[in-house]
């Protein structure tokens, strides 16, 4: 049997929007050179605020914002150890993991089980009926598009406003930013406010709009490809959406593949996802020089403003 | 890694007391449990914690439960039971396949400590037993009913990893589907984990656009329910009851209760008269539960459906009785004959019929 295409697409586009959401924000961060290696704990946080509030409330909208507002309270206490007090990011990003996952873990307790409210889908029946269009382009819910326009926007303020040529400069040089009067620390903060938001998004979408149910330790792994997913895509915007639906399309192919009987090895169709977008985002990337200019040279530094 | 002690409150005992009021008064006895995942997974683990909830209760003041969870297998298994046992724990409850070697490398260096060890099949030193349950017992019952339910007759199962138990459930519940209903399909996606809610989901869905009505799964989250609602789809509850999606999608469940198994292997060290076991039980001890067939399922189909769990559990019927051909067409049974516990508890291969190759 023939795969359908068709729900092959609806499936990688559900399937890549929590990494998605997480993996812009990361972009962001990263372009004011702070390396955030927290996503993986901000979005379960999101995951389990979001579903927290889905359940309390009976609104979807609410819990989206608690799930922006949990990964955020996470990435305020990241940005005030690496921002304030100068800790060291990477030791400090994988803390907030580990503290994330068992923060979660405390707060979802007697929750695994609750049925959160539906997920409206925001057009009309008549559009989603349109054969191969509809239920591509019309069937989702308003994050699926909202996803998208968060990519758009984030290109569009990183590559052609001022906002986005001082975020950068930041991220490039920060005692050169400094020296121009730029708050370099305030813009991080900000940033990794952002990220954060993103990032408990982006958990929130999983447990509310994809899994529907709170599970401990559900996002077994999102934030990470998030992460890696910013750098194979040498933080450029669209390639953060082109890797996401790739990674997300292959494993939705995968799994299908199988379903319809198709003999390949299980263990090759099993790693595709992460063979393949890695091979794909090497070789669109693959101008040494220019891969190298992307990535921002204060990438991860510590910033002190005697220095 | 999360370590709880939980000592229980002077109103929990009333009724437990009495079993154990020997012991109880000063040093009571201790048994630490080690689980791969969380206890809050809805699933697997979550139905080891019952059980020893139900241990803890049974016995009041004369037992101590000690839990430590999401411990990885391997080396840091090891420390955690060391620790435990230096902490005064005098049982190790291991429940997880992969705490084997671990298991029997502490094992040797306590040996008055017991334990048990859930799945397992290594018992290098006397005072490590194993246990198990008969889980495709409760397939047979659960393919009886999808393939009374099934309209398309393409029934989805969503596997974890190749390994025997696995196997025998997803043979055990075509060789019932068929059974009552001969042009069912089985479509098999190999999922590779025990529990990722969100490949879990996608692999639902993907049966379900393979035009599967009815899943199966053994992994661990309700991630497939939620997917199997929205498609009209039906689905079972797997290790844990799962009746949040009942009446639909969740039409039955195989419940593992793992509760008296403990109390009475506690019991048994208490009393000294604790011995070396490679338990494997099932329907017919309540090791596994049917859980409440819902009414998205026919009188009728309900009413056979406990006939046939009747039948194993009374031991008339075993789930495989031959004639049954392995898928390559070479005979496994013969007329009537049923396997001995041996060999079927190394079960590597699939029945004829079933088309899924072996993951990996």
């Amino acid at each position: 049997m023939l795969i359908d295409p068709v729900t092959l697409v609806v499936a990688l586009i559900i399937a890549s929007t929590p990494v998605l959401l997480a993996a812009i924000g990361e972009l962001v961060v990263e372009k004011t050179g702070v390396l955030n290696l927290g996503v993986e704990g901000m979005m379960i946080v999101g995951a389990v605020t979001g579903f927290i509030v889905a359940v309390e409330t009976g609104s979807v909208t609410l819990a989206y914002l608690a799930g922006m507002a949990g990964g955020m309270v996470l990435s305020a206490l990241f940005a005030i150890l690496t921002q304030v007090l100068l800790s060291n990011q990477v030791a400090t990003g994988l803390a907030l993991t580990l503290f994330g996952i068992g923060l979660a873990a405390l707060l979802g307790v007697g929750y695994p089980g609750s049925t959160p409210p539906r997920v409206p889908d925001i057009f009309p029946q008549a559009l989603q009926d349109i054969p191969i269009a509809g239920p591509i382009l019309f069937g989702h819910s308003a994050m699926i598009y909202l996803a998208v326009m968060l990519v758009a926007t984030v290109w569009y303020v990183l590559q052609h406003t001022r906002t986005g040529l001082i975020l950068r400069a930041v991220g490039e040089s920060h005692d050169a930013a400094h020296a121009l009067g730029y708050k370099v620390i305030r813009i991080r903060i900000l940033a990794i406010l952002f990220g954060g938001a993103c990032a408990g998004l982006g958990g929130a979408f999983l447990s509310v709009a994809r899994v529907q149910n709170w599970i401990e330790g559900m996002t077994v792994g999102a934030g990470w490809i998030a992460l890696a997913l910013v750098v194979f895509a040498s933080w450029k915007p669209w390639r953060v959406l082109f890797g996401a639906y790739l990674f997300g399309g292959i494993s939705a192919l995968q799994l299908r593949l199988q379903a319809a009987e198709v003999n390949v090895p299980v263990a090759l169709l099993d790693s595709s996802p992460y063979v393949v977008t890695i091979i794909v985002l090497v070789l669109i990337s693959s101008d040494r020089a220019r891969a190298a200019l992307n990535a921002p040279a204060s990438l991860g530094k510590v910033f002190h403003a005697s220095g | 890694m999360k370590l709880t002690r939980r000592v229980l409150t002077a109103t929990a005992l009333a009724t437990g007391l009495v079993a154990g009021s020997a012991i109880a008064q000063d040093d009571p006895f201790t048994v630490g449990f080690i689980h791969v995942g969380s206890t809050g997974d809805m699933g697997w683990t979550f139905t080891h914690d019952q059980g020893r909830i139900a241990l803890d209760e049974h016995f009041g003041d004369a037992v101590e439960t000690v839990v430590a969870e999401s411990v990885a297998e391997g080396a840091d298994a090891e420390r955690v039971m060391t620790q435990m046992i230096l902490g005064g724990a005098d049982m190790i409850v291991a429940t997880s396949f992969g705490f084997g070697p671990a298991v029997n490398a502490v094992a040797g260096r306590f040996p008055d400590v017991y334990f048990e060890h859930a799945t397992g099949y290594l018992r290098e030193h006397p005072n490590v037993s194993t246990y198990d349950a008969r889980f495709y017992e409760g397939r047979a019952v659960m393919g009886h009913i999808a393939g009374h339910m099934t309209e398309s007759n393409i029934i989805g199962y969503i596997a974890s990893y190749p390994i025997p138990s696995v196997i025998q459930g997803i043979n055990s519940a075509y060789l019932h589907a068929t059974q009552v209903n001969p042009d069912v399909e089985f479509r098999v996606i190999w999922a590779n984990t025990w529990f990722d809610p969100a490949i879990e989901a996608d692999a639902a869905q993907a049966l379900i656009d393979e035009g599967a009505d009815v899943i199966f799964q053994h992994t661990d989250s309700t991630a497939p329910h939620a997917v199997a609602q929205e498609a009209g789809a039906f689905a079972f509850g797997q290790a844990n009851d799962m009746s949040q999606f009942a009446p639909a999608p969740r039409i039955s469940a195989i419940v593992d209760n793992w509760g008296p198994y403990y109390i009475e292997r506690a019991q048994a060290a208490m009393d000294g008269t604790w011995e070396q076991t490679a338990a494997w039980q099932g329907l017919s001890e309540d090791r596994i539960l049917i859980g409440e067939i819902s009414e998205a399922v026919p009188e009728e189909v309900r009413a056979s459906a406990m006939a046939l769990r009747d039948s194993i559990a009374s031991g008339e019927y075993h789930p495989f009785t031959g004639p049954i051909n392995q898928q390559d067409g070479t005979p496994w049974l013969a007329e009537g004959e049923t396997p001995e516990d041996g060999p079927l508890a190394g079960m590597g291969f699939f029945v004829e019929g079933l088309t899924v190759e072996l993951g990996n």
